[in-house]
């Protein structure tokens, strides 16, 4: 029986190490170790055994039978292995084609540039405040030391819906609105962006545009604040190189007047068609508030002092972004919208 | 302002070898210039002397010259009619730059050597309002005394520097030689020199012969000079070059030095043919519908708000902005009435607007200094005396209310360090002052600054600290940033999260114009208001203020398609205008426009359709905070609108909004538009965002169809779902709607998937059939059916 045994053994090893596929090994896992195999049948016929031998055939079978079943496990695991391998083989891609477009909108790029004045300026303590687009006559031009009449009226020739309403020159107009809405007449430190309109229509110029006013009023707020505030203003909105320049000007509302140029982005201040071959690009009209203006909106000019200054927002969104025409911004193309969707 | 820089020399010494550096002082200071440069631009010419003149033998026309230049005699062919033997020219000599990039290079014309070009005054590049029939017809004929190898722009008074000047509007001092002078004489520290006025007066005074009589506030001072027996001709080539430097075309001698005088004084004056006067002038203001023919020849009807110039029976000038026709200076005037006046500027600015802005309106405008206008009409007599040997008649007529004190303010040290951040040294302050011609008086900490009438612009202590600063220099104060108490900085984030959500859903922000025509302005609204128009639009394109921005966004959307662009998914938060009551007003509006393909998710493009971008305005709401509180409401909708494709929103039952498609008339393409009023919806409150805590136990999913009128609102039936089931109910959502075969003709099926879900147990099966059950007997109870 012992040879038997062994010779099932060898004939089975034999035949798995010889076998082809999934098919005839579960084949042989049937015919060896199913409950019809051939070392079933054997354990089956050791009724006829001794009790001596009984115990010895046992255990010889069952060392046969899990060595047979360690081989069979073996082989099914290389199949296994095999299969796996040749149906990944069959999922490959080409991964070099385009992924699928996945798009999120834009924000237009003056709206960029006044949500990142206004981050700027929220992070040193400002507030930004609104008002009407459709403001009086009194607010845009006569609380800002700009009577009927002034010639300064003529910088900004306007749109005027009736004797009193016009759609709003400047952002300036804010300026008085707040002084005046500040009952306590307590300090002020302010930004207002928005959109502005004029009777402007040549090639650099649109009728609506987008400006940014800045006002600060305190006790003892001098020149000196204004331009260290302005510089960090321009540097982070055109480079951290860029340098300042003050040059006196005039502005009603405003005393003395300045308009702030910035070396030039471009070239670095070495001349080129942008700067005109100056060097500077004039970027601000800034001042210190007039006193007058103080006195019409309800602070005494012999207390408090203050700074003020705007630019155009479609200029900063221009330069920032090499945008060639003005136009561009208010045509609204999809193709020109979508470029604005990347962190600057 | 365009400055001659041999006429500024005049008054103050500066050198403008290098002009460049002039203008860029002067910008330092606070007048910016558009350009600068030499009046006329061109290099290597000389003065030449036609020594021979042949016709040259291959032409009909040209000419071969033989030209002493001084040092040699060179052979030049020239075209030019005028050209002949003995004539002193102008040549450009080999090599020589003329404007417009011309280069003069050696060359021969049709076999002829040629060195050289025999120049036209229009070839030296000035502008053609300035030339005269010669200049156009010919070369220049310089005079027989021209010495042959000299420099002709030297000789002819034409090495002129012009800068032009953009002046701000507060400086209409600098409107004058003299105003420049004292600005230069400021930066460079160098005296103004007096202006000479100097002449004879004879005969009996004017006041015998002529009344004023002035009848109007708007004239402060009227002063008025006679002088006789002008004789009329051309001017002195100093005077017709700094007219042209100036940008003044010179008509004749008389009239120049009216121009001439103004420009140096910054006082216009205006001169009347004496002989058409009767002896009399009045100022006053005009009759409603007066009429007067200016100078033009055009008949001006006029308002009660023109200052004119009357002889006592009628309008013979408007004053400060065009004389009158019947008394203009022609080539027989023999005697002049000079006018050198002040008038309310602002009356003078609404009549040149309306009328003609010139040289002479622009300077009422600004102002003017009381001491020139009598320095004007006495420099003007000096200078008819000299070139046009008038005779000037005793006496000054003169109404005036002016006063020519200088002003005196009071200033310290404190005042201005305060104001500019920095330390001026004392000395320095004053020096500044004394720069600019200001007598001042020290008294302690104080300074009196006694600023002289022609600084109209100073008037308060801020003004002269802007003076210290501007001829001190602000260049060397050091920024710093105010010292304020440290507090956190505030904005209005709503806009800008709405602007955020939008974005991540697609959307392009757009940009768009305000300002649309009145008959789009009313369109895509049912609301109650009146347009704001503009009273002076400068287009009737874009005459009247939108009210919704559905129209702006559509013109957006037609530029698009118009480009081929056919796929427009854009939003904007903007603004729309209204009268409503007597009142305007304005509201924050939300709009979005959506058209062709939309990119949704991965691998999803879908042609937009009405349930597109009712989506996105669900998921704004929700995002809001409005979740459940909001509906799509038919019917009420504007005509501009698909009748069948179109929803009121409504939350808290305020309509707030709309959605829809684009009525097929409007627009053929399929274009689908919201709009929201952020204002009214933005007042709706709501609440905090809470996290809601997630069930532990599995929900579960159980799809039902029913079969219901066609027309019927798919929300009516969600309702009655909603209502049977409870509170187990977690969502329903629509995932089919099916007509066709298998249902009934008419009906629709609406296919549900409702999921169930408690936060405390795993519901078992006979639980969610009961609740089905439920569901269902209530859907049978309204009359229809499911599908089974």
């Amino acid at each position: 029986m012992k040879e038997q045994i062994e010779q099932i053994s060898k004939n089975a090893k034999e035949e798995i190490a010889n076998v082809k596929d999934v098919k005839e090994l579960s084949d042989l896992k049937v015919k060896y170790l199913g409950k019809k195999g051939e070392l079933t049948a054997v354990l089956r016929g050791m009724g006829a055994l001794t009790p001596e031998e009984r115990p010895i055939i046992g255990s010889l079978v069952n060392v046969v039978r899990d060595e047979l079943e360690k081989l069979i496990e073996e082989k099914e695991e290389q199949y296994k292995a095999e299969e796996l391998t040749k149906k990944l083989e069959e999922e490959k891609i080409d991964i070099t084609l385009p992924g699928t477009k996945i798009k999120t909108g834009s924000k237009h790029p003056v709206n960029r540039i006044i949500e990142e004045i206004e981050d700027l300026f929220v992070s040193m303590g400002y507030d930004v405040v609104d008002g009407p687009e459709l403001e009086t006559d009194e607010y845009c031009f006569e609380r800002l030391n700009l009577p009927k009449g002034h010639p300064a009226r003529d910088m900004q020739d306007s749109f005027y819906v009736s004797p009193e309403y016009l759609l709003r020159t400047q952002t300036s107009a804010v300026q008085a609105r707040v002084m005046m809405a500040n009952e306590e007449k307590t300090p002020i430190r302010v930004i207002c962006p928005g959109k502005t309109y004029r009777r402007d229509d040549d090639a650099t110029h649109s009728h609506q545009f987008g400006q940014v006013e800045g006002l600060v009023i305190d006790k003892n707020i001098s020149l000196a604040d204004l331009k260290g505030t302005l510089e960090i203003f321009v540097k982070k909105m055109l480079g951290e190189n860029s340098k300042l320049r003050f040059r006196p000007s005039y502005f009603p509302f405003t005393e003395p007047s300045y308009e702030v140029d910035v070396s030039c982005f471009k070239c670095g201040g070495k001349g080129c068609n942008l700067c005109k071959q100056t060097g500077w690009i004039e970027v601000l009209g800034s001042g210190m508030v007039h006193p007058n203006v103080l006195k019409m909106n309800g602070y005494d000019p012999e207390k408090y002092t203050g700074f003020a200054f705007g630019t155009g927002l479609d200029r900063l969104a221009m330069f920032k972004y090499g945008i060639t025409d003005i136009r561009y911004l208010y045509t609204n193309d999809v193709r020109f919208l979508k470029q604005f969707d990347r962190k600057d | 302002m365009k400055l001659s820089t041999n006429f500024v020399k005049d008054y103050v010494d500066i050198d403008d070898g290098d002009i460049e550096k002039i203008a860029d002082d002067m910008t330092r200071v606070g007048n910016e210039y558009d350009s600068c440069g030499k009046l006329i631009n061109a290099t290597n010419l000389v003065i030449g002397e036609v020594k021979e003149c042949e016709m040259h033998p291959d032409s009909d026309h040209l000419h071969v010259c033989k030209v002493d230049v001084g040092n040699e005699i060179l052979q030049i062919v020239c075209g030019a009619p005028n050209v002949r033997k003995g004539l002193k020219v102008i040549v450009a000599l080999v090599g020589a730059e003329l404007p417009g990039d011309f280069k003069i290079k050696k060359g021969n014309i049709r076999g002829q050597e040629s060195n050289g070009m025999l120049c036209s005054i229009a070839e030296l590049g000035l502008e053609n309002k300035f030339l005269t029939d010669a200049d156009r017809d010919g070369i220049h004929e310089l005079p027989q005394d021209a010495p042959v190898g000299g420099d002709p722009l030297k000789f002819m008074e034409m090495d002129d520097g012009v800068i032009d000047f953009e002046l701000t509007a507060n400086r209409g001092d600098l409107l004058s030689i003299l105003g420049m002078a004292y600005e230069l004489g400021a930066i460079y520290d160098k005296p103004v020199k007096e202006i000479e006025t100097s002449h004879k007066e004879d005969g009996e005074d004017i006041n015998k012969s002529f009344k004023l009589e002035i009848n109007t506030e708007n004239c402060e001072l009227f002063l008025a000079k006679r002088v006789e027996n002008v004789s009329i001709k051309e001017s002195p080539a100093f005077i017709k070059n700094r007219l042209i430097a100036s940008g003044i075309r010179p008509i004749n001698n008389v009239v120049d030095i009216s121009n001439y005088v103004m420009l140096e004084t910054g006082q216009p004056l205006h001169y009347y043919d004496a002989d058409t006067l009767k002896g009399k002038i009045e100022v006053r203001m005009a009759k409603e519908g007066e009429k007067l023919t200016t100078l033009d020849n055009i008949e001006r009807t006029l308002s009660e708000d023109d200052i004119v110039i009357s002889d006592g029976t009628k309008a013979i000038g408007l004053a400060g902005v065009m004389g009158g026709l019947d008394t203009e200076i022609e080539e027989t005037t023999k005697n002049i009435i000079i006018e050198s006046a002040i008038f309310n500027p602002v009356k003078i600015r609404q009549t040149s607007k309306k009328i003609l802005r010139s040289e002479a309106s622009s300077r009422f405008e600004k102002g003017l200094d009381p001491v020139r206008t009598y320095m004007a009409i006495e420099r003007s007599c000096n200078l008819l005396e000299k070139y046009a040997d008038a005779k000037v008649v005793t006496g000054l007529a003169k109404y005036d209310t002016t006063s020519k004190e200088d002003k005196e303010i009071s200033i310290t040290y404190e005042d201005i360090n305060n104001l500019l951040g920095l330390e001026v040294p004392e000395k320095e302050v004053l020096e500044v002052f004394r720069k600019l011609g200001f007598k001042y008086k020290e008294e302690g900490k104080t300074i009196k600054v006694y600023v002289p009438t022609r600084r109209l612009d100073i008037s308060i202590k801020e003004d002269l600290i802007e003076e210290v600063g501007r001829i001190y220099g602000v260049d060397n104060i050091e920024g710093k940033l105010p010292i304020l108490p440290v507090r956190p900085g505030s904005y209005n984030k709503v806009p800008r999260e709405i602007r955020n959500k939008m974005i991540l859903l697609g959307l392009n922000e757009t940009l768009s114009y305000i300002l649309v025509n009145d008959k789009e302005a009313s369109k895509f609204t049912l609301d109650e208001f009146e347009m704001v128009r503009l009273l002076d639009p400068m287009t009737e394109e874009r005459n009247t203020l939108r009210y919704s921005m559905i129209p702006s966004l559509l013109k957006i959307y037609e530029y698009n398609k118009a480009h081929n662009v056919k796929d427009v998914s854009i939003f904007e938060i903007g603004k729309g205008f209204y009268k409503k009551n007597g009142e305007y007003g304005e509201d924050s509006k939300l709009c979005v426009l959506m058209s062709g393909e939309y990119y949704l998710g991965v691998d999803n493009r879908k042609q937009v359709d009405f349930y597109i971008i009712k989506g996105i305005a669900e998921e704004l709401l929700n995002y809001l905070g409005y979740e459940n509180r909001y509906s799509f409401v038919a019917g009420n909708i504007p005509q501009e609108f698909h009748p069948g494709q179109t929803a009121q929103i409504v939350v808290n039952g305020k309509q707030v909004g709309i959605v829809g498609r684009v009525h097929p008339t409007v627009s053929k393409e399929p274009v689908y538009v919201m709009e929201i009023n952020l204002d009214l919806l933005l007042e709706i409150k709501t609440g905090k965002m809470k996290y809601k805590e997630i069930s532990k136990f599995p929900s579960i999913k159980k799809d039902l169809a029913v079969i219901a009128e066609k027309n019927l609102a798919s929300e009516e039936i969600a309702k009655i779902i909603k209502k049977a089931a409870g509170n187990l109910l977690k969502s329903t959502d629509v995932f089919d709607v099916y007509t066709g075969e298998n249902v009934e003709k008419g009906k629709k099926s609406i296919a549900y998937s409702l999921e169930f879900e408690a936060q405390d147990r795993t519901l078992t099966d006979d639980e969610i059939n009961d609740i089905l059950n439920k569901i269902i007997q209530a859907i049978e109870k309204q009359g229809m059916e499911i599908r089974k």
